[in-house]
């Protein structure tokens, strides 16, 4: 155990930086002569070395969690802040299944637990993450076996067969934070009254896998990081008000993972403070995200994560850029609503209230007040396959927005991550002929 | 003067069209072929041909090929449909274009701009190879096909509209007995339905037009005008709308 410990610790601290900056190196080595990015974007942004050394610490030190402190495997939407003054070591499914979205793993993970009766109509987080828990197949060398996993149903039901199905698999203890749909604008007081019993019975089940017990002090510090953390996070997403938006919206969506994946966590922090000041640093000198920014889009759901740099540079190349997107922006409320001097009662206040968890209305009003507060004159609604949650109504908040605002608004049949839901022709097709329409 | 003021090439997944146009949109030459694989050298010849027949003028090219027309000005499918349909009929409305292998439906404003349109989705469901597949495989010539639907007492229910699954449907249909013209009204009611719910994703005022290879075909418009519940005019050469919209992209001053 403290053998592990050690390595764990030197994973973190000394080998996992090693490693991140001999990788930038590369890369750099690799650049050069070619130019960083390029053709129709702006300069490239320079926190990037830093988010790839962050992240890629973060998944080498995970290789040697397990045995050394606690591991938890969590939701997205997981209200996270409760289990790290515990000391857990957490994996996020989603995330690392995204990483296998952009380096088009899904379709052979997908395969493999297609093969075991998996539907393919199952989100193809599901499938990647089953995928591969059964092949050991990932593209961060290791992720740690969990000791608990923590599922909230707040993003969609799919989550809880998917880690009942993990739990079964690993015979581990799975926690379910159940939170009721919000219809209208705000939950119940009865609702909220029922997601903190869970979060109070959450706190004694991770204290147990744990071996350790959670201090209100711990708990208030990581509640002040979260809520730091998400305010630093919409600090940067704001800076896309601005004309020319200093980034575009695949650099948010890559920007995003240490908010979703390191929350309450004071790297997570340190992170974000610097990309907020090199975006502002950017604004005072005009230097836009694209070379030269015509036409200003909002984007709705995931992104198509294996074809991101597809679709954006085709719409760069005209001069459109995602200025804003629903999903980068979840993470920017999420957290908003975190109070440390009632971490308990406020996570389950916030946890409540993210956009999936909320009506159509809801969706519709924030959709409304993304496209007024970043000046978009058209919207991307990126219908995705996998989730169904995210992709209902579209059709109604297409009509409604276009209506309503006056702004054009394109539906846009995709996946996520499984390339074989996308026909990149017809799909450029219609980016295409959106874009002529704009004339 | 009657020379050509554009060309238009509307290379398509079935067939290549190709059109000269003078400055008031009249249409002086057209070329229609099935899409040769070799997409360059056949278009480079069927443009040589207009040349020769109206004179040269700059080309404008649409279509699935439209990056592989020499020196043309590449626009989709969607808004060169629009400008040519618009060119026709000066009014907004809403275009439905059954191709070889997509169905678009496209509202137009009153300037014959694109408001909104939707596409089939990915696969061949609800397109002009559907009903190739289909009609193909009960051995009924496309010359028969408005006769043998018009002939049905009533129509068969084909319930699918995937190209794959409809064609074993229809095997066990014609297996268990059931007139083949009941089966192709059926056919073409299916498919109607399948585009009324694309056309549903795009409503708005004004007519209904139709152009694309399948308006060439009097029962999928009888469907359709049955399914939308109502009236559908065929744009005049329904299979040159894409190219000719093409051509007018590059008539200075054109609608
Ligand atoms: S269905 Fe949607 S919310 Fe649920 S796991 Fe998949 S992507 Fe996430």
């Amino acid at each position: 155990m403290i053998w592990r410990r050690a390595r764990y610790e030197a994973a973190g601290r000394v080998v996992g930086p090693v490693i991140a900056s001999l990788d930038a190196w590369q890369r750099r080595r690799g650049r050069r002569g070619r130019g960083p990015r390029g053709g129709p974007f702006g300069p490239p942004l320079e926190s990037v070395a830093k988010l790839k050394e962050l992240m890629t610490v973060h998944y080498y030190q995970g290789r040697y969690a397990d045995g050394a402190v606690p591991v938890a495997w969590v939701t997205s939407g997981f209200p996270v802040e409760v289990l790290r003054p515990l000391g857990f070591h957490t994996v996020y499914p989603e995330n690392h299944a995204a990483m296998c979205g952009v380096q088009r793993l899904v379709p052979g993970l997908s395969d493999a637990v297609e093969a075991q009766g998996y539907s393919r109509d199952l989100c193809s987080y599901v499938r990647t993450d089953l995928g591969s828990v059964v092949t050991g197949r990932t593209p961060v060398g290791r992720l740690p076996r969990p000791d608990l996993l923590a599922c909230c149903t707040n993003i969609c039901q799919t989550v809880l067969y998917w880690y009942r199905a993990l739990a079964a698999h690993f015979g581990v203890p799975l926690v379910l934070v159940d939170t009721p749909y919000v219809y209208g604008p705000e939950a119940k007081p009865h609702q909220l009254a029922y997601v903190r019993d869970q979060l109070e019975e959450l706190v004694r089940v991770a204290e147990k896998v744990s071996g350790r017990r959670a201090e209100p002090e711990a708990l208030a510090e990581v509640a002040r990081l979260a809520k730091e953390g998400t305010d630093l996070w919409a600090e940067c997403l704001a800076t896309g008000r601005e004309r020319p938006a200093p980034w575009t919206g695949i650099d948010g969506f890559f920007h995003m993972a240490p908010i979703v994946a390191l929350r309450g966590t004071e790297e997570c922090n340190a992170y974000y403070r610097l990309l907020r000041d090199e975006l502002k640093d950017r604004v005072r000198r005009g230097i836009g995200g694209l070379r030269e920014e015509r036409h200003r889009l909002l984007w709705d759901n995931l992104p198509i994560w294996f074809a991101v740099r597809e679709v954006a540079t085709l719409l760069a190349e005209r001069g459109f850029n995602f200025v804003c997107t629903s999903y980068t922006n979840a993470w920017a409320e999420a957290g908003s609503r975190i109070d440390p001097s009632d971490l308990i009662g406020s996570a389950a206040d916030s946890y409540t209230h993210i956009i999936l968890n909320q009506d159509l209305p809801n969706r519709l009003g924030i959709l409304r007040r993304l496209a007024r507060d970043y000046g978009v004159d058209g919207a991307v609604l990126h219908s995705d396959r996998s989730c169904k949650p995210y992709s209902i109504g579209q059709v109604d908040l297409r009509d409604r927005l276009a209506a309503e605002l006056g702004i054009r608004v394109l539906l846009l049949e995709a996946d996520h991550s499984d390339p074989r839901a996308w026909a990149s022709q017809q799909g450029e097709n219609r980016l295409t002929a959106f874009m002529e329409s704009f004339g | 003067m009657s020379g050509a003021a554009g060309l238009g090439v509307d290379v398509g997944s079935t067939t290549c069209k190709a059109v000269a146009v003078d400055r008031a949109g009249r249409i002086l030459a057209w070329r229609v072929e099935p899409t040769h694989p070799r997409i360059e050298p056949q278009v480079t010849r069927l443009l040589g041909a207009l040349r020769e027949e109206a004179g040269d003028a700059p080309v404008g090219a649409t279509g699935y090929g439209r990056k592989r027309v020499p020196s043309g000005r590449a626009l989709t499918e969607i808004t060169c449909h629009a400008r040519g349909a618009f060119a026709r009929t000066g009014a907004a409305g809403l275009l439905v274009d059954m191709g070889g292998q997509d169905t678009k439906v496209i509202r137009m404003g009153p300037a014959g701009e694109v408001l909104d349109f939707a596409m089939n989705d990915k696969c061949a469901a609800g397109t002009g190879r559907f009903l190739e597949v289909i009609l193909g495989r009960l051995q009924v010539p496309f010359a028969e096909v408005a006769d043998q639907a018009a002939r049905a007492e009533r129509a068969v229910a084909v319930s699918s509209t995937c190209t794959v699954f409809a064609e074993s449907e229809v095997i066990s249909l014609v297996a268990d007995g059931a007139p083949l013209e009941g089966i192709v009204k059926g056919l073409h009611q299916a498919l109607a339905a399948r585009v009324a719910a694309l056309a549903r994703g795009a409503t708005g005022p004004g007519e209904v037009f139709m152009s694309g290879g399948v308006a060439l075909n009097a029962a999928m418009v009888g469907a359709l005008r049955e399914a939308l519940g109502r009236p559908v005019r065929v744009l005049p050469e329904p299979q040159l709308v894409g190219a000719l919209g093409a051509a007018l992209s590059v008539v200075p001053g054109a609608a």
